[in-house]
């Protein structure tokens, strides 16, 4: 299968807490954090590379591209990406300011339309917007079938469907796509036993979770191209949609800790104190 | 002013609770701007749930019944022609796995901003602008759309539920529209828990346990007395699911259920950031851990230092004898 992969870079989602905003409440800073992957969207690199290869064999299957948009250091995300097995990138230059779900997933139909690809498997959300959005907002540009927040992929009918079970509020939908599709990802989708491609033998364990890169392929990711464009070129719309006026931290939690020493003291404090029982 | 439409989420073949909430969002909106809101109730069941949403004030309900489960790719094109000619300026649901789902595709088919998860909105001068949280909670951004129409999920565990009143809605039917997409997808199954306990998104106390619990059968002897001790819903954090201990419907966090109760009681969970965004926003905060440096401390009203094995048991039974002391 030929899939793309779109890829965010984030602020270290492990330090999420120590975001700042700036003096004017107009602009989110990131200082002092490093860059990361967004952790959905490497779940679906993994997700992604256990589709496209014969796993005891070592075998490739099909072409996985990942693609980003954001400023030209970006392609340091990219490279972490093609160090894991990626074939390679596309990076759309751009800055984050100029960009918001609609905007993102405009560009990433320009990348479709050009690449054709067969899938496109994205993270479900990033870890800094939270909007979970752009992978939904594409499916319906292409006029393409989805599946969001997958826990299980299996290839289908030969390899022409996806049959996905979404983790959903009550338990698990199912579903099975046509390709091409849009498929977001969910947390559980880089359990041992989660991707099925029909190559890979059912009983292969994967490791819990995405792969790391061997020391060989941060070298052969050196090699790999990435394709810089510029967002202006792709002749997507880029009117914003959104507007953000002003940021604010949260309200730290009035008062601090109590340790109780017992049960008893613990339930006689929650009523005298809280009301709570 | 601003004309609200609400699509109603339906479950099991009548209205989910949740909706409530959005209706909530769709008054305050309709009240501060001098307009109105209409409810649409789509999909199995929506005649049923139509007689439900038609007490809550509603200019109009229309239904539109939909059957052999939910796609998103079927129901976007009602939602989205209905906006279309409502001259709607705001499309609103709740911010559950139906709303995310659905919303942004509606969204894009409207060409309108897309606006996930808010927990308040403002209005100033006819215009609206949208608090959300961000970066898991540890951030709020006050944002507008700069569409015609804005496309909206709530966050359910920052809104009341509405209140019945306002004399009975008018009912109109409403028929479905059709999409290319739709024939590319089909609903499989839906496979689900049933249980007699408090749902996550709106019980008033919610007891969570980690992977200190070590055992789905923990989970059943150990945390499941307490939590009905305290008539609690249940939940769990990421690290427990993940080992199998219990469905994934349960996991609390950022990218799991966010909940906001009167108490919120965390066993042997350590208190990562992610798990703090689905909950740090409850009312007390209570924690069992045997390590007096786990995170959770620093959203913890209350934090008990000791082996769970051992203070479970003992609290179950004193919750229990408290509770009926009243």
């Amino acid at each position: 299968m030929k899939i793309l992969v779109p890829v965010k870079r984030v602020a270290d989602p492990d330090n999420a807490n120590k975001v700042k905003v700036s003096a004017d409440a107009t602009a989110v800073s990131t200082e002092g954090l490093e860059w990361k992957p967004n952790p959905f969207d490497e779940y679906a690199v993994e997700a992604a590379l256990r589709l496209n290869e014969n796993a005891p064999k070592n075998e490739k299957l099909g072409e996985t591209i990942v693609v980003s948009i954001g400023p030209t250091e970006v392609q340091q995300t990219l490279r972490q990406a093609l160090a894991m097995g990626a074939d390679r990138g596309i990076l759309i230059d751009s800055n984050d300011g100029l960009l918001d779900t609609a905007v993102t997933a405009r560009a990433f139909k320009a990348i479709v339309d050009a690449e054709k690809p067969d899938l496109v498997l994205m993270g479900k959300q990033t870890v800094d917007g939270d909007s979970n959005a752009v992978g939904q907002t594409l499916a319906e540009l292409l006029g393409w079938p989805m599946a969001t927040f997958a826990m299980g992929i299996s290839t289908t009918d030969g390899g022409k469907t996806l049959t996905v079970g979404r983790e959903v509020d009550t338990g698990v939908l199912t579903l099975k796509v046509t390709l091409p599709a849009v498929v977001t990802v969910d947390l559980r989708i880089v359990a041992p036993g989660a991707v099925k491609n029909g190559v890979t033998p059912a009983d292969h364990k994967y490791n819990e979770g995405a792969r790391y890169a061997s020391l060989k392929g941060i070298m052969q990711a050196k090699k790999k191209p990435i394709d810089l464009k510029k967002l202006a070129d792709l002749g997507s719309d880029t009117n914003l949609t959104t507007k953000y006026s002003k940021f604010e931290l949260p309200p730290a939690r009035s008062g601090s800790v109590t340790f109780v020493e017992s049960v008893d003291e613990l339930l006689q404090k929650l009523r005298s104190e809280k009301k709570a029982i | 002013m601003t004309d609200v439409l609400v699509v109603a989420e339906l479950i099991d073949g009548g209205l989910r609770r949740n909706t409530l909430t959005a209706i909530n969002f769709a008054k305050q909106v309709a009240s501060g701007t001098s307009g109105a809101f209409d409810i649409l109730s789509i999909g199995e069941g929506s005649k049923k749930a139509a007689a439900d949403l038609a007490k809550f004030g509603a200019r109009k309900v229309f239904t539109t019944e939909v059957g052999g489960g939910y796609l998103a790719e079927k129901y976007a094109p009602t939602v989205a022609e209905l906006a279309k000619k409502g001259g709607y300026g705001v499309v609103t649901t709740v911010a559950s796995t139906y709303g995310k789902d659905l919303l942004p595709r509606v969204a894009a088919k409207l060409g309108a901003a897309n606006l996930s998860d808010i927990s308040a909105v403002s209005v100033e001068g006819g215009t609206l602008t949208y608090k959300r949280p961000m970066f898991a909670g540890n951030l709020f951004g006050y944002v507008q759309a700069t569409t015609p129409i804005a496309v909206v999920t709530v966050r359910q565990s920052e809104f009341e539920n509405a209140a019945p009143g306002g004399g009975d809605s008018p009912i109109e039917d409403v028929a479905a529209a059709s999409d290319p997409a739709a024939s590319r997808v089909e609903f499989v199954g839906l496979e689900s828990q049933t249980s007699t306990r408090p749902e996550l998104g709106d019980a008033a106390t919610v007891v969570s346990g980690g992977r200190a619990l070590k055992s789905s059968e923990n989970f059943k002897t150990v945390l499941e007395p307490l939590v009905d001790a305290w008539g609690a819903a249940m939940g769990a954090s990421r690290a427990a699911v993940d080992a199998g201990y219990v469905a994934g419907d349960l996991q609390v966090g950022q990218t799991g259920k966010v909940v906001a109760p009167k108490l919120y009681v965390a066993v042997g969970i350590s208190g990562a950031i992610q798990h703090l965004a689905g909950m740090k926003g409850s009312k007390v905060i209570v924690a069992v851990n045997k390590d007096k440096e786990a995170p959770i401390a620093q959203v913890a009203d209350y934090f008990l230092v000791g082996d769970l094995f051992k203070v479970v048991p003992e609290l179950t039974e004193k919750v229990k004898a408290f509770r009926s002391q009243g």
